[in-house]
């Protein structure tokens, strides 16, 4: 059902975790029905220097939030807002047609953990 | 590594026996039992050996039984054939929340062509209430099916009170025994039910052989239509070697039952002791009226899908029922319907032992399973509960 690269990162997930001072949180989902993806940022000088993640879900769920801290760390924020979800499931291998929508919630909870950040430099 | 497989409510493997009584109707005694020479009154007799074992499992004639492919042909035989061939008396169909769906799409078809459909909630251990069935009845009621015992959370019925209901108002009952029939003792004429499903590969037979018990003298509308075969009411050339492994595993299931529930048994009840001393898990279905070799669990704060994984990278074949791990993406109507919250349903995991299952086995699950949900938890969210209500009635992690 999932690509090697998924079981991998369900398997061993890099960057698990939270980040006590991040500088932004974003969360994204619903557990009544689905898959809940939390997302901590650090930044400085514009680039995500450092990332983790909690998530609540199934193997791709999980695939996808190790990927997409993988894929922003050291990028500038402009840089991360340009992820989306076919980058991540595409750098995955690919995800089931039926997790597309409910798992791949990376670029979402990225795209929060960046707003919350924003709001607070103000 | 070790393996265990654990999910043997999904199915089993076939008894060696059985593998060996069908092996000769594959290419030696091949005939279609309907051919007139030799070679088809072998297969013919065969066919018939198999009913007489069936029967006996179930303490029916063998003219009650009738073969089908799988169980769930049965139950759709049972629900369509007999609201069809009784919808001159009424049209209004019982079944209750707990049901496979073989049964719930069934009685939706039949919602579609015109019946009128009650859907009977549960209690919080899965039971379907005797006193419910009997407050849903109407003059229009002519079919009550309640499954003999859940698949998903162990929870025996109580269906011989049931029977009793529906006998004393002249309703036709159907038991969907697919969990039960050839793992606990199943007795039509004790249960009081008219018509009852099983399926082979539930207790060590192949799978694709099915059958449902038509008590003597019931008339029921066919499936399947064409020739002769299953006094005309299942018609289509017989599965000759996987009718004949039915009957065998029918015949080992019935000697051998007692001796495979009582060590069942032993194993189910230290895996759920063994599981119970970790933190937030529960367990699913009755605690004493279960299946002697199934142990349901909802775990807090993870998803059963991500468990499941884990489990088999450790060559733990485990169920669940969470809305990740099925295929429509939604979360069991089963735990719903018994009060389990839909966060809680996320995290389920279910345990089938079979015949096969040591205690060695009982000890590797013990030993790895807190691990996984350990895992799991330092990853989830919600580690430290669910949080509080959001706009939307998402839960908002705690910080």
């Amino acid at each position: 059902m999932y690509t090697a690269k998924v079981m991998d990162h369900f398997t061993n997930p890099r960057n698990v975790g939270e980040i006590p001072d991040a500088d932004g949180i974003g969360t994204e989902g619903n557990p009544t029905c689905g898959d809940v993806m939390q997302i901590f940022i650090k930044v400085k000088d514009d680039r995500i220097i450092d990332v983790k993640f909690k998530t609540f879900g199934c193997g791709a769920a999980i695939a996808v939030s190790s990927m997409i801290t993988e894929l922003v760390k050291g990028k500038t924020i402009d840089e991360a807002l340009a992820i989306s979800k076919e980058t991540v499931a595409n750098e995955l291998g690919g995800l089931p047609a039926q997790k597309m929508h409910c798992s791949n919630l990376g670029a979402d909870a990225l795209k929060k953990a960046i707003e919350d950040y924003r709001s607070k430099k103000k | 590594m070790r393996k265990c497989y654990f999910d043997h409510v999904a199915t089993n493997p076939l008894d060696r026996r059985v593998f060996d009584a069908m092996t000769p109707y594959f290419m030696e005694a091949f005939g279609n039992p309907l051919s007139l020479y030799d070679l088809g009154a072998k297969a013919k007799e065969a066919i018939e050996n198999a009913r007489g074992q069936v029967a006996a499992l179930i303490n029916s004639k063998a003219s009650e039984i009738i073969f089908t492919s799988s169980g769930a042909e049965a139950n759709n035989f049972a629900l369509r054939g007999i609201a069809l061939a009784r919808q001159h008396e009424g049209k209004h169909v019982i079944v209750s929340k707990m049901e496979h769906h073989s049964i719930l799409n069934s009685a939706r078809f039949l919602e579609k062509a015109g019946f009128v459909v009650t859907f009977l909630p549960v209690d919080k251990h899965g039971i379907v209430e005797p006193e419910i069935v009997k407050k849903s009845i109407t003059k229009e009621t002519t079919l009550i099916s309640i499954t003999h015992a859940s698949s998903e959370v162990g929870t025996i019925e109580p269906i011989k009170e049931i029977g009793r209901i529906a006998k004393e108002k002249g309703i036709i009952f159907h038991t969907d025994a697919v969990a039960a029939a050839g793992n606990i003792p199943v007795d039509v004429k004790e249960l009081g039910v008219d018509l009852l499903s099983m399926a082979a590969h539930q207790f060590y037979g192949p799978k694709g052989a099915g059958a449902l018990y038509v008590r003597e003298g019931l008339r029921i509308v066919p499936l399947i239509y064409g020739g002769i075969q299953e006094n005309g009411r299942r018609a289509g050339t017989e599965n000759v070697p996987a009718i004949v492994g039915m009957g065998k595993a029918a015949e080992l299931a019935k000697d051998e039952m007692a001796a495979r529930m009582e060590q069942s048994k032993k194993l189910r009840d230290k895996l759920i002791k063994g599981v119970s001393g970790i933190e937030n898990i529960y367990l699913t279905g009755h605690p004493e009226n279960r299946l002697p070799a199934h142990a349901s669990f909802t775990v807090e704060f993870i998803e059963g899908e991500a468990m499941l994984l884990l489990l088999a990278a450790k060559g733990i074949y485990a169920a669940s029922g969470s809305a990740c791990s099925s295929k429509a993406l939604k979360a069991s109507p089963v735990l719903l319907s018994m009060g389990v919250s839909s966060n809680l349903a996320q995290g389920s995991i279910v345990f089938s032992l079979g015949k096969g299952s040591t205690e060695e086995d009982i000890d590797y699950l013990l030993a790895e399973f807190p691990q996984v949900i350990k895992r799991l938890r330092e990853m989830s969210p919600y580690a430290k509960g669910w949080g509080t209500k959001g706009e939307s009635g998402e839960c908002i992690p705690q910080k």
